[in-house]
């Protein structure tokens, strides 16, 4: 083997053409037979969730005419009930800005104590962390739950379940931002002298200000579509009447309430990518 | 710190402007970057650090304001034994000692001015920091350094708008609206054109002359160094192989710092440039 490279260099120069392999394959046997055995395992995984579902698949039979049967009772909208949703309808889309706008307050603060360079230790850090799973973790509807038994049920239950969400989404993604942040500018503003928290407001947080902004509007555009259901609950907004005409099979009335959060969820997804393409 | 003007003109016989003493750094990896280095600025004179990649210019500048932290030795800056120092006196220190950097290091989304006055955050409070509303004459003082530095009217553009020879005007002028004791300039013109870069070492050493005000410049280019510097201080591994006027820079010497070469054509023959401008 010592000798190889000397060999072939002798070769060449002697004109004989180097023999390279003439097959190329992109995985060795092996990984191709665990790759194999990783579908193998994915495909197990959905077989046991249908059996284990006991899924009545007669139901499958007539799920056309089903479907069709409800479009029926739906058709036609019922515009006559429009007006009175449209006051709700602004009430969700004021839980969801107010919701938004306490997370932002609340998500700066602990995005800087969740990111491995701004957090004071490793307590700090580990605290920081576990306030963003504890927000994460729990859907906006248990929330809307969880605060309509707090201060009752009503809009402030939802802003509060909006906000609950909302802060760690906004933190997890902003402390991303600041561990990323460029290391020159912060080295240069520590080097005037400056403080800690002045080193964070004037070298962190222009730098991470694009995505706080982004992310912001990309929330409130998730919160107009979950603050529609908060209703459900008791949380405010459209929902309760959208829920209301479910209970009550006034399927022209509900057909009516879809198309108008269908309408504001679009507007509020147009506004939202216009803004997001416009900061730099 | 009250002291430091008169400091300037009448102590540079007595107690040097910065004396470093067997300041060694050794990196957590165990590299000894720096391994007793000693030497003293006695009056305002522009001090190039020359030496091949990794013989530790950058850490000697940084351990000065401690932005690397000195394994042992002494940084005596005036008075201050910076080494020593607790944080928020680390701090103090700190708005004594300029910085510019080959990067620029600008905060790219803010304004010129806002990098401009950000020279000052050591001496206003976090709220006027955070609204950015400064006193009245660190205003006057930006403008007139924006001026001086040949930016004037730039104020309000962002710092990523601006060419590589303007952000590091920039940079200098933050550094000197410190009112520095000391510059520390590292390799400000690596990631600029040559001519640029004449530019901009001719404007660190006006500034320097102005406010004299010592100043450390690593550099790379030593027909720069020597066309811009008083005094030429060559490190090899982490080591000070020389020190001394530029005049004593000869091919032998540089075969030492940075080993065999033909340097004839390196070494500046003093008629053939204008010194500075």
């Amino acid at each position: 083997m010592v000798q190889r490279p000397r060999a072939d260099k002798a070769a060449v120069s002697a004109g004989v053409q180097k023999r390279y392999p003439e097959v190329w394959r992109r995985h060795t046997p092996r990984e191709t037979v665990t790759n194999w055995l990783w579908v193998a395992a994915v495909a197990l995984a959905c077989a046991w969730s249908v059996s284990a579902l006991d899924i009545e698949w007669a139901f499958f039979k007539d799920a056309h005419e089903q479907a069709i049967d409800l479009g029926q009772r739906m058709w036609p909208p019922r515009w006559s009930y429009l007006p009175s949703i449209v006051a709700p309808l602004v009430e969700t889309i004021h839980i969801a800005t107010l919701g938004t706008a306490i997370a932002v307050v609340f998500s700066i603060p602990l995005a800087f104590l969740a990111a491995r360079n701004t957090t004071a230790n490793g307590f700090t850090w580990a605290l920081g962390r576990a306030l963003l799973v504890a927000s994460r973790s729990v859907n906006t509807v248990i929330w809307g739950l969880l605060f309509v038994a707090i201060p009752g049920p009503g809009p402030l239950a939802g802003i509060a379940a909006v906000a609950a969400r909302s802060v760690g989404f906004l933190a997890k993604l902003v402390a991303e931002a600041i561990e990323e942040a460029d290391r020159g500018p912060i080295e240069a503003i520590e080097a005037t002298g400056a403080g800690t928290f002045q080193t964070y407001v004037v070298a962190i947080l222009p730098q991470v200000m694009p995505v706080l902004i982004g992310t912001t509007v990309y929330r409130w555009d998730i919160n107009v579509r979950e603050s529609s259901v908060l209703g459900f609950v008791g949380a405010g907004g459209i929902g309760i009447y959208l829920y209301a005409s479910i209970n009550q099979f006034a399927w022209q009335q509900v057909l009516v309430a879809l198309l108008v959060i269908l309408v504001v969820v679009i507007a509020s997804e147009a506004v939202s990518a216009w803004i997001r393409e416009r900061i730099s | 710190m009250a002291a430091a003007p008169e400091e300037k003109q009448t102590e540079s016989l007595e107690r040097p402007l910065l004396a470093i003493d067997s300041l060694t750094k050794v990196y957590p990896g165990g590299t000894r970057a720096l391994d007793g280095v000693s030497f003293a600025i006695r009056r305002p004179e522009v001090i190039a650090v020359i030496g091949s990649s990794g013989a530790g210019k950058s850490t000697l500048i940084r351990c000065i304001n401690r932005l690397v932290e000195p394994t042992s030795g002494s940084i005596l800056l005036g008075a201050t034994d910076i080494v020593r120092l607790g944080a928020k006196d680390l701090r103090q220190a700190r708005r004594r000692i300029g910085m510019i950097f080959q990067e620029f290091n600008l905060v790219e989304r803010l304004t010129v001015m806002e990098n401009i006055l950000s020279g000052r955050l050591g001496s206003v409070s976090f709220l006027a920091s955070f609204t950015r509303r400064y006193p009245a004459a660190d205003v006057a003082n930006a403008y007139a350094m924006l001026d001086r530095v040949g930016l004037a009217g730039l104020h309000d553009s962002r710092a990523d708008a601006l060419s590589g020879g303007q952000r590091q005007r920039v940079g200098i002028g933050r550094a000197l609206m410190q009112n520095p004791d000391l510059l520390l300039v590292d390799e400000p013109t690596a990631s600029l054109d040559p001519k640029t870069a004449r530019q901009i070492m001719r404007l660190i050493r006006a500034l320097a002359e102005e406010g004299a005000t010592p100043a450390l410049v690593n550099i790379h280019d030593v027909a720069l160094a020597q066309g811009f510097a008083d005094r030429i201080i060559g490190l090899k591994a982490g080591k000070v192989a020389f020190d001394g006027p530029v005049a004593e820079l000869t091919p032998a010497v540089l075969t030492d710092i940075y080993g065999a070469e033909d340097w004839s054509q390196t070494i500046r023959r003093e008629s053939e440039e204008e010194t500075s401008a």
